[in-house]
């Protein structure tokens, strides 16, 4: 792009989702970029229409119908660009993960080395991770090249072995992928491509093996000494091979990508750049999540370390059945505050599958989407954990990820304790009626620990304005902040259990207006304070001697905290959240959570 | 899109001329061209040729698919050094080679130390790699074949792939289903289609026919159906804890299809006891007695595949029915497709432009419909799928 931002307009980028694709359009206002409305059509990436463009027209019109601008030339064919006064926008980019987004194989030599590796390089780079194969990943060599055959991945990211290091494991996985020959999942007319970031003395070896059959890239060695890790010359060549064998496959890409002004990028990177821009502007740990139809993805910024990891079958739509599988029925229902037959609540679980687009009209049905959000979040967590560990197999005690961090030797580095920002985003929590609503959600389901300032996708524009950042970062920050970054508040929630009536917490809550709240909670109690978007307060924090708030158990921690649209949430409930066993108990508890949060409208609870 | 205000109910509400936020709705056509294209999974022989007539089992194409592979890492094995594996091989790469027999090794210490590697299968040697120090061994070849499916004409040739087989054909699209393709008669389970299909209506009369029942299917109605040999079964809907009981686990994303369950099982509705839609009654009471092919393959996201039931036969084809539905326009006919009204049909009356507050509290762009009961209703645009006409 070689306009400038200050000459230009109106900026339009879309999001082309698995279900939905959103359609945002940006104003400058003398200077001062702003959101100015939105869009919204079901994807048209499957079968009858199998024309991506379809969908991004209708997302369009409804911004045109909104408006009274018209960006669509006349017979819908293409984006009018410049805008001329009267018609079309300035620059026009997009996102996408629809048709199942990216979906790559990848493999190392050692399981917990180079494969772990590799998986965190393509999910960093936005990818769905089909498989993770390595030597000792205990199935048999058959059983290896028979998944490989199987399975029809958009590209293979291969890593294996130090430079320098033994050549030949990392041979053989080219062999098994030579005797597979595994077609790509769009077309076979092309050569599936391979990522190569292994040993780099092996590379003669791959390309007589793999290189009459396969489109090889070759980058620097993703572990060049096991000490380092370095993936961002393996993310690179799949973001490019992404657009040049990828995207070009997909039906009505090719057309899509002659609108845009930059390349389309996958929807998780896009949002993944907002993620780490966060954390950047505010120089703090933030956990992120991005909770979609189809996927769930967590992003981590801890110390400067960025991870991402997505659930690929974890999701409020196509996946939720998914979520009923993995979570249980059980730990959905805990959830929900009125009788309800499993039966029932299967069905309804499933019908949403079936009719992904649907949404629910009633309270009830409001409240089932939400105890299911919750059980996703929790797993999509558990999950990111077991992608957000340490290097392994280092000898010595320092593990680096070149130019960012040390690490130490625990399996995973995520302390919820340590977190100092959520964030949200995602169909279900950028639309909950009530923004209460998804603060508690992200605090049940991740279960929030110590003081965490919580935000969230105001209507679900941060893989956009992550793409944005990209080439106008300052215009892309003006958004974010102004339009975008729904501050919710602050939660304080001690770590530890007790019985009832136990005291868990004095706080005292000294506002920057002069005046002063002391209040104390007992256990299973939760509390909400008023405290406005813009207004910070000194909290003092004294907890009881089995509970911890970040300094250890009985410590007293002074911080302050900000105020947001929901203000600031005491949470006695403790740390892990455990729930009566009597159902009539629990239904009251979580009667009484959602009453003194003012969840859900009074009327249509009271009878429960 | 042009955009008009009328007046509604004494208030002005601006509504468009044209809905486009909805979900399309699932087929129910009665004489339709339909075209399905056989394809085999690698490349092979096709056996038929344009203008061949088939039937629903004839074979379209066959291909030899590579055997299971073995990877035997001779090096280790032997107890020598990788770059000298070549000198140990008695095969070369692509040599035949028997089960047990002998495939690399050595003698020594004059014949009394024996160190031989035997073949664990009959096949060839795909494989030998002085580097890695393994080799690979394949089975031999296996047949596999693609069927027509449905009865028709061939039309089209996929090169050493398949072929494209046309009819003339009534189609009805299901919401969901398991099983694989299956073919037979179509019989009504009852007169009345609208209440469930159970144990009692599974007589040895129902072998290798396409029962169509009602609102919903009973786990012990299919089980009997699987008992007495019933190619498949229609239906409105399942309850999902009898489904997980038929199957002995829960499916958690739907792609379905390869189910090893003896009959197929197509449900046209959704979860539940659901009826089915009048239209799609009336079409299966019309063909009653006819042929049908049905595949309970779906796949909801990323290359979407619903269920389906063909019924080939001879009718005139009616035009224009299978053109894609534009978007809703005021007289659209609509099925609701959540909770509360799930299952009713109804008309589009008008297409308001502002987003408008539903129960939840949650703003959103609402269609307002008039039941066939009569009454009006207004609900999001996304809890309601066309009627294909």
């Amino acid at each position: 792009m070689s306009r400038k931002i200050e000459d230009m307009r109106y900026i339009l980028v879309t999001d082309v989702g698995s279900t939905t694709t959103k359609a945002r359009l940006f104003k400058n206002q003398d200077g001062d970029w702003r959101f100015l409305v939105a869009g919204e059509a079901p994807t048209t990436v499957e079968a009858p229409y199998e024309d991506v463009t379809m969908g991004v027209r209708n997302a369009v019109r409804e911004v045109e119908e909104l408006t009274g601008l018209r960006i669509l030339s006349v017979d819908g064919s293409y984006i009018e660009e410049p805008y001329n006064g009267k018609v079309g926008v300035d620059c026009y980019c997009t996102t996408s993960s629809a048709g199942g987004g990216l979906q790559m194989m990848v493999t190392g030599v050692v399981k917990k080395m180079t494969a772990e590796s590799a998986n965190r390089a393509a999910l960093g780079a936005g990818a769905i991770v089909m498989d993770v194969l390595s030597i000792d990943d205990g199935r048999r060599a058959y059983e290896k090249i028979r998944h490989i055959r199987n399975i029809r991945p958009d590209m293979i990211l291969m890593a294996g072995g130090t430079d320098g290091g033994t050549i030949s494991h990392v041979v053989s996985i080219a062999e098994y992928i030579q005797s597979a020959d595994p077609t790509p999942r769009l077309g076979v007319a092309y050569q599936l491509p391979i990522v190569y970031a292994g040993n780099k003395f092996a590379r003669k070896n791959i390309s007589n093996i793999l290189g009459d059959t396969f489109s090889i890239i070759f980058v620097d060695n993703i572990r060049p000494i096991l000490e380092v890790e370095e993936t961002e010359p393996a993310r690179r060549a799949i973001h490019e091979v992404f657009m040049e064998h990828v995207m070009s496959h997909a039906p009505g890409y090719l057309n899509l990508m002659k609108w845009t002004d930059i390349d389309i990028m996958p929807t998780p990177a896009g949002e993944g750049i907002a993620m780490q821009l966060i954390a950047e502007i505010y120089k703090q740990n933030v956990l992120g999540v991005g909770l979609g139809g189809a996927t769930t993805n967590v992003y981590s910024i801890v110390d400067g370390r960025f991870n991402r990891s997505v659930s690929a079958n974890l999701g409020m739509s196509y996946s939720i059945t998914n979520v009923m599988k993995e979570a249980g029925i059980d730990n959905i229902m805990r959830w929900i505050p009125f009788d309800i037959e499993e039966g029932r609540l299967r069905n309804i679980i499933r019908n949403k599958m079936i009719r992904p687009t649907v949404i629910p009209q009633t309270i009830d049905g409001l409240i089932i989407e939400h105890a299911v959000a919750r059980e996703a979040l929790r797993l999509g967590l558990v999950h990111h954990k077991t992608i957000a560990t340490r290097l392994k197999g280092v000898r010595g005690e320092k593990a680096i990820t070149r130019g960012i961090t040390t690490q130490d030797m625990m399996d995973t580095y995520i302390d919820m304790m340590q977190i100092d920002i959520i964030v949200g985003t995602g169909g279900l929590l950028s639309h909950a009626p009530r923004r209460v609503q998804s603060l508690i959600l992200l605090a049940d389901g991740f279960q929030l620990e110590g003081v965490t300032a919580v935000f969230q996708d105001s209507v679900f524009m941060m893989p956009h304005l992550g793409l944005l950042s990209t080439i106008y970062r300052d215009a892309a920050w003006s958004i974010f902040e102004k339009d975008c970054l729904l501050r919710l508040g602050c939660i304080i929630a001690p770590k530890g259990i007790a019985k009832s009536g136990d005291r868990v917490m004095e706080v005292k809550i000294e506002i920057d207006d002069g005046s002063v709240l002391n209040e104390s909670l007992k256990w299973g109690e939760i509390k909400k304070i008023d405290l406005a978007e813009g207004q910070t307060a000194k909290a003092t924090i004294n907890p009881s001697k089995h509970f911890d708030i970040g300094n250890g158990d009985g410590k007293t921690l002074v911080t302050s905290v900000d105020g947001g649209i929901v203000g600031i949430l005491l949470d006695g409930r403790g740390r892990p959240l455990t729930f009566s066993d009597d159902k009539n108990e629990r239904k009251q508890e979580l009667l009484g959570w959602f009453k003194t949060l003012k969840m859900y409208p009074e009327d249509s609870i009271e009878g429960v | 899109m042009r955009v008009c205000k009328i007046l509604s109910q004494n208030s002005e509400i601006k509504v468009t001329e044209k809905g486009y936020a909805y979900t399309p709705g699932l087929k129910i056509k009665k004489s339709i061209m339909i075209k399905k294209i056989r394809r085999l999974p690698v490349t092979g022989k096709v056996l038929v040729k344009i203008g061949d007539n088939v039937d629903f089992l004839s074979t379209v194409a066959e291909a030899m698919v590579p055997g299971e592979p073995h990877v035997i890492n001779v090096a280790t094995k032997l107890g020598i050094p990788r770059e000298s594996l070549l000198k140990y091989m008695k095969k070369v790469e692509g040599e035949e080679v028997k089960k047990d027999e002998k495939i690399a090794g050595y003698t020594a210490f004059f014949g009394l130390w024996n160190n031989w590697l035997t073949s664990p299968t009959d096949g060839y040697i795909e494989r030998i790699s002085d580097i890695s120090g393994q080799i690979i061994i394949r089975e031999k070849p296996i047949l596999v074949d693609v069927k027509a499916y449905i009865r028709g004409q061939v039309v089209e040739l996929l090169e050493n792939e398949g072929a494209i087989i046309e009819t003339k054909a009534s189609l009805v699209q299901g919401i969901f289903g398991i099983g694989g393709e299956k073919h037979g008669e179509i019989m009504l389970a009852a007169e009345d289609l609208t209440s469930y299909l159970t144990e009692d209506l599974i007589t040895s009369n129902c072998k290798g026919k396409i029962i169509v029942g009602g609102a919903c299917v009973t786990k012990d109605a299919f089980l009997k159906a699987v008992e007495m040999g019933v190619s498949g079964i229609v239906t409105g809907g399942i309850n999902d804890i009898e489904l997980k009981e038929l199957l002995g686990y829960e499916i958690g994303v739907a792609i379905t299809g390869q189910e090893d369950i003896g009959t197929t099982l197509i449900i046209t509705e959704g979860f539940g006891e659901i009826s089915m839609n009048p239209k799609t009654i009336e079409l299966f009471k019309y063909f009653e007695g006819k042929i049908a092919a049905i595949n309970g393959t779906t796949q909801i996201r990323a290359g979407v595949m619903r269920p389906e039931i063909i019924i080939p036969h001879e009718l005139e084809v009616e035009k224009g029915v299978d053109e894609l539905s534009g978007g809703m326009i005021k007289g659209t006919p609509i099925r609701v497709i959540n909770e509360p009204y799930f299952g009713a049909l109804g008309r589009v009356v008008s297409l308001p432009v502002e987003l408008q507050k539903i129960k939840t509290e949650s703003k959103v762009r609402v269609v307002e419909i008039e039941l066939d009961e009569g009454k009006r209703i207004i609900l999001p645009r996304a809890n309601v799928e066309i009627i294909e006409t």
